[in-house]
């Protein structure tokens, strides 16, 4: 059965290939977006081994466009901590540009600092912030 | 309230001087605060003592691993990591750069400090020397931490042969 979406983006953090936080909008959807953002981490652990053996000084956190499907775009990011962000926003969205997508990026690397600063947050656990998922929200009300 | 004059006075080196102080004090009432319970635990109650301060080290090496390399590019190799510990997380912290840095290219790492900041107002010289470890544990577990949020697990120790030098011994654990 065919469903309709209207716009809708989702927001994943990974570390060592173990989900942080994970968020989707609209929420009936997770289960296709948990599917494709595993897919789409074999993708970003190419892009990372790729950069490690490259001859040009590519060495930035930014990993751009991991792959389009028909429906979707996955972008990737990971920080030197080796923690994984993937963003996965409908096709349909084409007013995005690349810069958009890494100041985007960027929010979240910040936030994420933040939630590691918390003292009473676990390195390692999944992060339940409220002020984190305001950020998210924040940003997703302005994909969608 | 700041005149225009004080401002200037102060600038950016006062304002720095006054961050490395509070740290000094907070980290010597830490210390003290630890031993004051007793003065003399013995062996057992020793090695505790300094394993939370080691530990208090480690959680805050953790967000620092997280926070100060936001704007610097991924890294290359393990080399890198120790080079960034020795200049932007001591610059950071103690407002200087390691003195030197050694290795066996087989994954221990020795850093040496001539003048360790938490040190130097202690003594010059083998006064004091049997001290200098509780004030060197904070420190040893924020190396841990800082390399264990930037993807390294590792062993960090201390040794003083006369204050202020000290070296920072790291070991990588590999699994």
């Amino acid at each position: 059965m065919e469903w309709f979406l209207v716009t809708s983006a989702a927001v994943i953090l990974f570390l060592q290939n173990y989900p942080l936080y994970i968020r989707s909008v609209p929420t009936e959807n997770e289960l296709k977006f948990h599917y494709m953002v595993h897919t789409s981490l074999d993708v970003v652990d190419e892009k990372i081994s790729a950069m490690g053996k490259a001859l040009v000084d590519q060495r930035e956190l930014y990993l751009g466009l991991l792959y389009p499907t028909e429906d979707y775009k996955v972008y990737g990011y990971v920080t030197n901590s080796k923690v994984k962000f993937v963003m996965v926003v409908d096709s349909s969205n084409t007013a995005l540009r690349d810069n958009e997508i890494r100041s985007m990026f960027r929010k979240l690397h910040n936030s994420y600092t933040d939630v590691m600063c918390n003292p009473f947050y676990n390195p390692g656990d999944r992060i339940q912030s409220r002020a984190f998922d305001g950020m998210v929200t924040s940003m997703m009300i302005q994909v969608c | 309230m700041r005149t225009r004059g004080a401002e200037r006075l102060l600038g950016r080196g006062g304002r720095r001087m006054a961050d490395a102080a509070l740290f000094e004090f907070l980290h010597t009432e830490m210390v003290a605060e630890l031993w004051a319970q007793d003065p003399d635990p013995g062996p057992g109650g020793q090695k505790m003592s300094l394993s939370v301060l080691e530990g208090m080290g480690f959680r805050v090496g953790q967000a620092l691993g997280e926070r100060l390399p936001r704007e610097t590019l991924a890294f290359r190799e393990e080399l890198d990591v120790l080079k960034f510990l020795c200049k932007d997380v001591w610059a950071a912290v103690f407002q200087k750069q390691m003195d030197s840095l050694r290795t066996n290219h087989q994954g221990t790492y020795v850093l040496q400090d001539n003048s360790f900041p938490l040190l130097i107002r202690m003594a010059s010289g083998l006064q004091y020397l049997e001290e200098a470890p509780k004030f060197l544990a904070f420190t040893c577990g924020l190396l841990r931490g800082t390399l264990s949020t930037l993807g390294i697990k590792s062993l960090v120790t201390a040794s003083v042969a006369a204050l202020p030098a000290c070296k920072f011994q790291v070991v990588i654990q590999r699994s």
